[in-house]
């Protein structure tokens, strides 16, 4: 069919998205990430150089350093982009992992992970993935009332699941021993100490891939912000997009936790930030959001590295510090 | 283009909507009036596929509704809805654009064509200087303007307008209808619009279809509906009838 609309009396921008400047600050985000990597990898409590290094330092460097950089890079894309698509997804800036249940359903399995099959070392991530699958269908079966979901039951159902989680991780530590038990809080408070390549690669993996599927459901995105029955109406399918953020977070934030423990407010903080600078296109939305929080959560674990070296603080409680503070911030300038 | 053969809603086991049937044809208007709880926002939510029909069936393009996926459903008809509020910082531009979902590819950005759609349908909606800005810092009134600047922008043949004029000044009443009007003239064209304002409906619409608790109470021209007796049966009202000196169109007056 014709357009009605179809004279040319209006000359269109260049872009949908005034790219240029999208591009620009894309570019920079991408130089800052490398030069954040490459600093992050000559810092710490020991001092590199990339040149002139003995057989120790290119131990630290290569065995040690770069994977626990690169996983720090890999956990925060995976879970910038799980808040970015589940933000869009319930129409609430404030909806994250920790809100829905997500990130405790895959702290439990990782911990039931860790306390039957330690010796198996794709148990943790699978646990993760399981438990951020389980605690996401709970919330989502719990939301759904007889005239369809809504986002206030969603949350409702979320805060519940995320208090019950919580008690039976409390209820898990307090069994520990005392040596196990230390660990165990490190860990929930976020660490990347054990980082390892294969850890790495794993996260790499689902960082990656889950960006890159995330991408493609952008557009339905961008108008499931503006409502679900308006995204409905203009030709989305919602109920398969709602079920591919749900999957997809549960499998960034699952292989995120397993490696690193609850980081905590990347999934908060980061989209909103980028949001600020671009605006809500979620075709940028998504991808610039990787991009920052890798840079963040590698910023974080180098002062969580560095700041009281040679003992470390956990990565999650620098990336609280941080992020707290700077969403009271934002909360109250908008 | 759309043809309604005896359709029941029914939310649980109460039936919301009964046996209602009628046809829109190729550029013509129908309103859909009643009073408040007649069913006339689920007749628009049934024709747009987002509710089930529990009996009947309505067909779009001689095809019945289950034989088309929801890109295809969303080429063919575009909503007006009453507008939400957006928690996000969307521009005007960009909510108009959404309206290009159904036409292009899920990924990807927006073609030039998409792009001078939306531009033309703010500018036939008075919204040119408008683009930039963002949606929550709108009026009521210029939102509304913005929500059917969007269902413009979709080129669908088929328009349904929940009560389109709820926010909007006199002026802009008229200048919505008039789009919609001449829409349906120029183009290949249709719309089902719900409204309060029974002169507006008097002066645009080809047919009038009335809903009473939920079930047909009548349907015909303008002329034919707009009578003290069919009035007074659907809202219980007394009015007075005369024409209107300047299109020659039935106007009603209420009296109170």
């Amino acid at each position: 069919m014709s357009s009605g609309l179809s004279n040319n009396r209006i000359k269109p921008p260049a872009t949908a998205c005034g790219s240029d400047r999208s591009l620009r600050l894309g570019g920079s985000l991408i130089l800052l990430l490398l030069i954040t990597l490459l600093a992050a990898a000559l810092l710490g409590s020991e001092r590199l150089s990339f040149f002139d290094l003995n057989d120790q330092q290119r131990s630290i460097l290569f065995d040690i350093r770069l994977p626990r950089i690169l996983l720090g890079a890999c956990v925060g894309a995976s879970l910038a982009v799980a808040g970015a698509g589940l933000q869009a997804l319930l129409r609430n800036p404030l909806a994250e992992p920790y809100l829905l249940g997500v990130s405790n359903g895959a702290a439990l399995g990782t911990m039931l992970a860790f306390a039957f099959f330690e010796s198996w070392s794709f148990a943790r991530p699978i646990f993760a993935f399981a438990g951020a699958g389980i605690a996401t269908f709970a919330v989502y079966q719990m939301a759904k009332g007889r005239a369809g979901m809504n986002v206030e039951r969603l949350v409702l159902s979320g805060v519940i699941v995320t208090t019950f989680l919580s008690s039976i991780i409390v209820l898990l530590t307090s069994l520990l021993d005392a040596a196990k038990l230390r660990g165990f809080t490190f860990w929930l408070l976020g660490d990347l100490s054990q980082a390892t390549i294969d850890g790495f690669y794993f996260t790499l993996a689902a960082a990656v891939v889950g960006t890159i599927v995330l991408s493609s459901q952008a557009k339905a995105l961008n108008l499931m912000m503006i409502g679900e029955r308006d995204a409905f109406d203009f030709g989305v399918e919602v109920g398969r997009v709602r079920i591919i953020v749900f999957s997809l977070s549960s499998i960034l934030v699952g292989t995120a936790v397993a490696a690193s423990g609850s980081v905590g407010y990347v999934g908060l903080i980061v989209p909103h930030l980028v949001r600020l600078a671009i605006g809500s296109d979620n075709r940028l939305v998504v991808p610039f959001s990787a991009i920052s929080g890798a840079i963040f959560v590698v910023l974080a674990d180098t002062v969580a590295r560095t700041a009281i070296a040679p003992r470390e603080l956990p990565v999650g409680a620098i990336t609280a510090l941080i992020g707290a503070p700077l969403f009271i911030y934002l909360l109250k300038r908008s | 283009m759309l043809e309604v053969r005896n359709i029941t809603i029914s939310y649980g086991k109460t039936a919301v909507l009964k046996d209602v049937s009628f046809g829109l044809n190729n550029g013509e208007i129908i309103a859909v009036l009643g009073a408040n709880g007649a069913g006339k926002t689920t007749l628009i939510r049934a024709l747009n596929g987002t509710l089930p029909v529990s009996k009947g069936e309505i067909l779009l393009d001689g095809k019945p509704f289950g034989s088309f996926s929801r890109r295809q459903i969303a080429q063919k008809i575009a909503v007006v809805a009453q507008e939400n509020e957006t928690k996000f910082p969307v521009t005007v531009r960009e909510f108009v654009l959404s309206g290009r979902f159904a036409r292009g590819t899920a990924f990807g950005w927006e073609t030039r064509d998409d792009l001078r759609i939306a531009e033309n349908a703010l500018q036939n909606c008075d919204l040119s200087n408008y683009s930039g800005r963002l949606m929550n810092e709108l009026s009521g009134g210029e939102r509304q303007r913005v929500v059917l600047a969007r269902a413009l922008a979709t080129d669908a043949g088929i328009l349904m307008l929940d009560e389109p004029t709820a926010n909007l000044d006199l002026a802009h009443q008229g200048m919505m209808f008039r789009l919609v009007r001449e829409r349906c003239k120029n183009d290949d064209c249709s719309a089902i619009i719900i409204t309060h304002d029974l002169n507006l409906a008097s002066e645009f619409a080809d047919q009038i279809v009335l809903l009473k608790d939920g079930k047909f109470f009548a349907k015909g021209t303008p002329k034919e509906i707009l009578r003290p007796e069919n009035l007074n049966g659907v809202f219980d009202v007394k009015v007075l009838l005369d024409e209107n000196p300047v299109s020659g169109k039935v106007r009603v007056t209420t009296i109170y």
